[in-house]
């Protein structure tokens, strides 16, 4: 069979031009993703009822002496650091799991773009959710001691307030970069979870037994820097080692994601 | 417009698309014609930029698909109308693809309409859908931001008849307004109905392509006669081209390339009876399709 070539009408082509679309307008449909489903309505609601939970557990439970302003912080904090990652990992990797990218990334071709907006929405739900954390732990912080009656203990000053925050948006970012290096929700949250419960366990194990580990880990290790930050005040040498632990396990890995999302094929 | 310059892609040592060229006009609509795997996806995916081509370049509205600058606007595009979030509802994915081209709210609502999904049936959620309400769904989508170019992959998969014919009155309604529509699909008559254009491919390479007034043409007459023998000797001697038609079933069967009344001339001439005798649409350019695309899939295999 002869291969005919296409007769060539040419007709008038609509030549309107569109106005390029704006980061903000990409971060806000990513913030919508990230509550529109099921899962992301109660992952985003379970941010605050537990919350409300960890707040009511630590006023009947704890003793007076430990009813202070950091005790229900870091009481809420905990879950928080939960839920965050997997709404983190989940942004990304639903692309990919559920195929949106498909959709997502014909309407906005250059990927990076999208992943930024998403990186800006996941740091942005960590923040403001600290600071919920805080209004919800500063009311359970009165409400307590009130019900305890002993006076309330405010013993978190603002530095150690933005390091919480600070040791948050890590955490999310971690579970970030998850999601962008694996692409596959059910890899990455067990390997968010690998991550944050079972490597302390095996290094803290290597330390105690190991005396150039010990001396080492500090350097190595990214649970050390950031379990100090969620205390506050960091020395200058502690700096250091959270900058090297967040470059080695943070941005390099973020970095080799980046470059194999930017180009893999979507499916 | 959409062009196609050499476009290939290779997986290691496998080649998907190979050296593919076609354009795809205004005012028309071009149909990608191929057997499963043939590698319409993957080019189809190249020309949106989600599946990088190893060589060659591919370009919507003169211009590669991510150097458009809200491309929703100027291309709506369904390649996989599964590939949705099952979590979300119907009006919740027409919204988020409304938010993200900066369109109005009630361009959902028109959407909807247009495409017959009932406000209950937006509500729900996609895992709830049929094949064939996902499709409609995935094909708002790509109308949502009204462009001037289409490109479709298989959008009739899963619509009954009635939506089958709904779509085809829709593509044919766009191309006459001035569009351009591209689309795919592994079945013939699905895309012999609606196309102006055609471009055949097997094993990842162009076949054919052409008008399909050029193609049908080339496919002659079909005729049916108890004595086949006859007919063939007296169109050898009358130094036509003839061939035996397996793929429409009976022995009785022969494709002439020659237009009917000639074909009738000459077996009255000869004294055979016809059964049947047609200018040969649909079974020729069906014959040429199994044909083709059965010689490329068997080198396929070998290699």
């Amino acid at each position: 069979m002869s291969t005919i070539a296409l007769e060539t009408v040419r007709r008038p082509a609509r030549t309107a031009t569109y106005a390029p679309i704006p980061l903000s307008r990409i971060v806000a449909v990513e913030l919508r993703k990230s509550f529109d489903t099921r899962t992301g309505f109660w992952l985003v609601t379970g941010i605050g009822i537990a919350s409300v939970l960890a707040t009511v557990g630590v006023v009947l439970f704890a003793a007076p002496a430990q009813l202070t302003f950091s005790t229900f912080t870091l009481a809420i904090g905990f879950p928080l650091a939960v839920i965050l990652p997997m709404i983190a990992i989940l942004s990304v990797t639903g692309e990919w799991s559920q195929r949106t990218g498909l959709t997502t990334f014909t309407l906005v071709p250059h990927r990076g773009r999208v992943v930024l907006a998403k990186a800006f929405v996941a740091v942005s739900l960590a923040m403001v959710s600290m600071l919920g954390a805080f209004v919800v732990g500063a009311l359970g912080n009165v409400v307590g001691a009130r019900v305890a009656g002993v006076p309330a203990v405010w013993n978190l000053d603002v530095v150690t307030l933005f390091d919480i925050v600070l040791a948050n948006v890590l955490v999310v970012l971690f579970g970030f970069m998850l999601g962008v290096l694996i692409r596959g929700s059910a890899g990455a949250i067990v390997a968010y979870f690998v991550y944050a419960f079972l490597m302390p366990t095996v290094t803290d194990l290597l330390a105690a037994n190991q005396q150039w580990f010990h001396d080492l880990q500090p350097w190595v290790d990214p649970a050390i820097a950031q379990h100090e930050l969620f205390h506050g005040a960091l020395t200058v040498e502690q700096w250091s080692q959270l900058g090297l632990t967040s470059l080695i396990w943070l941005v390099v890995p973020l970095l080799v994601g980046l470059r194999v999302l930017l180009r893999s094929e979507v499916k | 417009m959409i062009t196609i310059d050499r476009v290939t892609k290779s997986y290691g040592g496998f080649t998907a698309v190979d050296d593919v060229s076609f354009t795809a006009e205004p005012g028309r609509v071009t149909g990608f014609l191929g057997p499963n795997g043939a590698g319409k996806s993957t080019t189809m995916r190249v020309l949106v930029g989600l599946t990088a081509a190893t060589s060659g370049r591919a370009e919507v509205c003169g211009r590669a698909f991510r150097d458009l600058p809200n491309p929703g606007r100027e291309v709506g595009v369904l390649l996989d109308a599964s590939a949705q979030h099952a979590g979300r509802t119907g009006r919740e994915i027409l919204t988020v693809a409304q938010r993200t081209m900066g369109l109005p709210e009630h361009r959902v609502e028109e959407m909807l309409s247009r495409v017959g999904l009932t406000p209950t049936e937006a509500g729900r959620r996609v895992r709830d859908y049929s094949l064939g309400m996902r499709q409609r769904l995935g094909i708002a989508t790509a109308l949502l931001g009204d462009p001037a170019v289409l490109i479709l992959d298989e959008p009739a998969n899963g619509l009954d008849p009635a939506g089958i014919r709904w779509m085809r009155d829709l593509l044919r309604g766009y191309a006459d307004a001035g569009a351009t529509v591209l689309l795919s699909s592994h079945l013939l008559h699905e895309i012999e109905v609606v196309a102006d254009d055609l471009v055949v491919i097997g094993s990842g390479r162009i076949v054919a392509q052409g008008t399909k007034a050029d193609l049908l043409r080339s496919a002659g007459t079909l005729v049916r006669t108890p004595d086949r023998g006859a007919l063939a000797a007296a169109l050898t001697a009358a130094g036509i081209g003839h061939a035996p038609v397996a793929g429409i079933g009976g022995a009785d069967a022969l494709r002439v390339e020659a237009d009917p009344a000639y074909v009738g001339r000459v077996a009255h001439r000869a004294d055979v009876t016809l059964v049947e005798l047609r200018a040969a649409e649909t079974a020729g350019l069906e014959e040429m399709f199994l044909e083709l695309t059965a010689h490329d899939q068997r080198e396929g295999e070998a290699a």
